[in-house]
């Protein structure tokens, strides 16, 4: 069934039969659909399964559901993009996807199960060696354990076992939206509060139907977008740091610290808390503090341009970033990667561009194609150039109007899919309601939880010793993930 | 007379040794717009993990306890064959430049059974490239070694560089510039400096050096700490000499001169740490082997000369 992007439709009008689900939805997977979400929700003692699959070169988005009660059949075989979703659905509802080639546990969640304590996958030989790195690392970063098999320095295949973060923030939804529910979105991946909270507000007001006012969305662009360069110049920074590159490394990390501020100065918190809300955002912008946020993008802006472009002009710097964990495009298109490392690999994939809502019209996008290290870099620098030109151009031209409106009581028995481009990926939130318009089912999906396997994956046949180069160039959430 | 000089050089050497790790930081830190750490931050260290207890895993034996001293002891006793600004080392012998091969060997060989001997699959990784690179930096530094000891037509350290003079250069330049540049990329390498090794980085599966002693603690780190800024005094110091060979003048202008090269040297291998990046580990080897070549050439010019 088609649905609208940020608008409610009725879940009962979504089911199918069994079988025809599983039919319609390998069909529209093979036709070229990305599943933006996949999942179980209680229903009169079974279970529905929800798919909503995303046609992003079409702006198209379509949504099936049928109700199972024991095993399903597994479509990972044919489309590992799945491969994830169907492990979180067996986790969570304890239906099997039948014919899923590993069931491995996602978070860890259920009863007896120790975060980390699973099967792993084992290469054998006399010369293949055995490296684990992690849940404690060296640097104040979050857990997850990683396990390379390893010939020498050549990596055969890295397993990636997270769940270590895992705080039921899922569940903590249902009965909202309420003021608790609004916190949880901003901080359920720290970095990407702008991010999740529109996406939040988004799937909020479309099941409330409200219209946001034009001026609030730009604000809300603009938060978006600053976020977006914060997190890309420090990221170029770290890129920076792990190749020992020192200018950029250390400027890029104190130029992170400004536009955070820039944040900090629209809404009173670097991380843009307490700035989205359902039916607009709390602060708005008054003619001196858009003259000084104009003023500080403008340096800021300057400064990472020259920090970043001595990264393209160190011979030492591009040495070391090209050809280092390649994700080719059919791999990057078969596991369904999202966000910046989609495309670098060159897939064409943006919210921005391929669902178009205010204030994004008419937005362009940038790709650089190789899937190496270099291209992940470099399309950040491509994003941060895009954003740095769409809050100039907001704070020149700041709709008239108010910057929020009342957002009543959401609609019953319905559902809504709200999408957005944060920093790292499309972000998806999918909310549904009960008889009373309460949440009954809410689910997240981080772009993290789409790119872990593409970490994995550019690791392949890789050195050992580029693995923090390639972290670092994805830069995933494990929060994010484990939820 | 000529046993208190000597002696007052190696002290000398064994006391300021530590400040080239900072003055290496200073200049970084310049370069990066910070203000860096303390020049004197490693001897605070030092003292600091002196006074600490060290900690033990329950799989490490013997071998592990004593790595980090027979490395520390080695890297003395090189030290002590050290000629300091062309004088008299304290402790000299025809063919000595040998016996510091073995030495620099032996502190290696004692690092690298402590890191196995930890069972840490980081560890042997570490001690993996360690030797693996070593094999490539010892005949360029071997094959160095054994040109300057052709060009002076002396075989002990002191010899070698007793008979260096500014007119050497004027006769032997072409072999002398090469040999300076092999022994800078030895440098870098053997002290786990930019671009073939990150001292600062916190990332343990691209280190080489730092990794094998992940396990050290307390007065065993404060040994491996130390040792690893004789083993940066050692190399800048045959550099030093080389390019500022000895002068006629007093024995305090001559050290002097060779303490301000020394710093000289820190500072430079700290601009070469702030401008480039840091190699691909596979291309480290390629780095070492232009050293060779550059010592193997040196060599072809004196035996041609």
């Amino acid at each position: 069934m088609k649905i609208e992007h940020q608008a409610a439709f009725s879940l009962g009008a979504s089911d199918l039969e069994p079988g025809l689900f599983f039919e319609t939805a390998a069909s529209r997977l093979a036709a070229g659909g990305r599943a933006v979400s996949y999942f179980a929700v209680p229903e009169a003692g079974a279970w529905r399964l929800v798919m909503a699959v995303a046609f992003d070169r079409e702006g198209r988005l379509e949504a099936y559901s049928t109700r199972a009660e024991g095993p399903f059949r597994a479509l990972t075989p044919a489309f590992p993009q799945l491969h994830l979703f169907e492990r979180e659905i067996y986790e969570q509802s304890g239906l099997k996807p039948e014919g899923h080639p590993w069931l491995k546990p996602v978070r860890f969640n259920t009863a007896g199960a120790v975060p980390g304590v699973a099967d792993y996958f084992a290469v054998h030989g006399s010369q293949v060696h055995e490296v684990a790195v992690g849940p404690v690392h060296a640097g104040v970063i979050e857990p997850g354990h990683f396990r390379f098999q390893c010939h020498g320095e050549k990596v055969f295949h890295l397993e990636i076992m997270l769940g270590y973060q895992h705080r039921g923030l899922e569940k903590r939804f249902i009965g909202g939206p309420g003021a608790r529910c609004l916190r949880y979105a901003e901080t359920l991946a720290g970095d990407t509060s702008a991010g999740h909270a529109w996406a939040y507000c988004g799937a909020v007001e479309a099941l409330a139907g409200v219209n946001v006012p034009p001026r609030a969305q730009a604000l809300r662009g603009l938060l978006l977008e600053l976020e977006r360069l914060a997190n890309h110049t420090g990221d170029l920074g770290a890129l920076a740091g792990d190749v020992a590159y020192l200018p950029t490394s250390s400027f890029c990390g104190r130029l992170r610290g400004d536009l955070l501020n820039m944040t900090a100065l629209v809404c009173g918190n670097r991380f843009g808390r307490n700035m989205f809300k359902p039916g607009g955002v709390s602060f708005d912008l008054d003619p001196a503090l858009i003259k000084e946020l104009k003023l500080r993008l403008e340096a800021a802006y300057r400064d990472v341009q020259n920090a970043v472009s001595l990264l393209w002009e160190t011979a030492s710097v591009r040495d070391r970033f090209e050809g280092t964990g390649v994700v080719p495009k059919e791999a990057a298109e078969g596991l369904g990667l999202v966000g910046p490392a989609a495309r670098a690999s060159g897939v064409g994939l943006d919210t921005r561009r391929n669902f178009p809502s205010e204030p994004y019209q008419g937005f362009t996008l940038g790709v650089s194609g190789s899937g190496d290290v270099y291209s992940r870099a470099y399309v950040r620098w491509l994003e941060i150039q895009k954003s740095a030109e769409l809050v100039t151009g907001w704070l020149d031209a700041l709709p008239e109007g108010p910057s929020e409106t009342e957002c009543g009581a959401l609609k019953p028995e319905s559902a809504a899919v709200s999408l957005v481009e944060g920093w790292r990926g499309q972000i998806c939130h999918v909310a549904l309601t009960d008889a009373s318009g309460v949440f009954r089912h809410y689910k997240i999906t981080d772009p993290s939880f789409h790119n872990w396997q593409g970490l994995a994956l550019a690791l392949r046949n890789g050195e050992i010793s580029d693995f923090p180069l390639c972290n670092k160039s994805f830069n995933l959430s494990y929060c994010g993930r484990d939820l | 007379m000529e046993i208190v000089k000597p002696l007052l050089q190696f002290l000398a050497a064994a006391l300021l040794a530590p400040l080239l790790p900072g003055v290496i930081n200073r200049v970084k830190a310049f370069f990066a717009g910070r203000k860096g750490r303390p020049l004197l931050q490693l001897y605070y260290d030092l003292a600091k993990l002196l006074r600490k207890t060290p900690v033990y895993s329950r799989t490490t034996t013997w071998v592990f306890r004593a790595g980090p001293l027979l490395g520390a002891a080695a890297l003395v006793t090189a030290l002590a064959l050290l000629p300091f600004a062309g004088r008299p080392s304290f402790l000299s012998f025809d063919g000595d430049f040998i016996f510091l091969l073995y030495l620099l060997g032996l502190a290696r060989f004692a690092t690298v059974l402590a890191a196995l001997d930890t069972g840490s699959a980081f560890e042997g990784m570490g001690a993996s490239r360690e030797m693996q690179f070593a094999v490539f930096a010892e005949p360029a530094f071997f094959m160095g070694l054994a040109s300057l000891a052709r060009v002076t037509g002396q075989t002990s350290l002191a010899g070698m560089f007793g008979a260096l003079t500014g007119g050497t250069w004027s006769t032997a330049a072409p072999v002398l510039a090469l040999l300076t540049a092999s022994f800078f990329l030895v440098l870098l390498a053997e002290n786990s400096r930019v671009p073939a090794d990150d001292p600062d980085t916190h990332l343990e599966l691209t280190m080489i050096h730092e990794v094998m002693v992940l396990d050290h603690s307390g007065p065993d780190l404060a040994y491996i700490l130390y040792g690893a800024a004789l083993k940066l005094w050692l190399f800048a110091a045959l550099i030093g000499s080389t390019v500022l060979p000895r002068h006629s003048g007093s024995w305090a202008g001559d050290s002097a001169l060779f303490l301000l090269m020394m710093f000289g040297l820190a500072a430079a291998v700290g601009v070469v740490e702030s401008v480039i990046a840091r190699l691909r580990l596979t291309k480290v080897p390629y780095m070492l082997i232009t050293a060779f070549a550059f010592s193997a050439l040196a060599l072809i010019f004196q035996m041609g000369r």
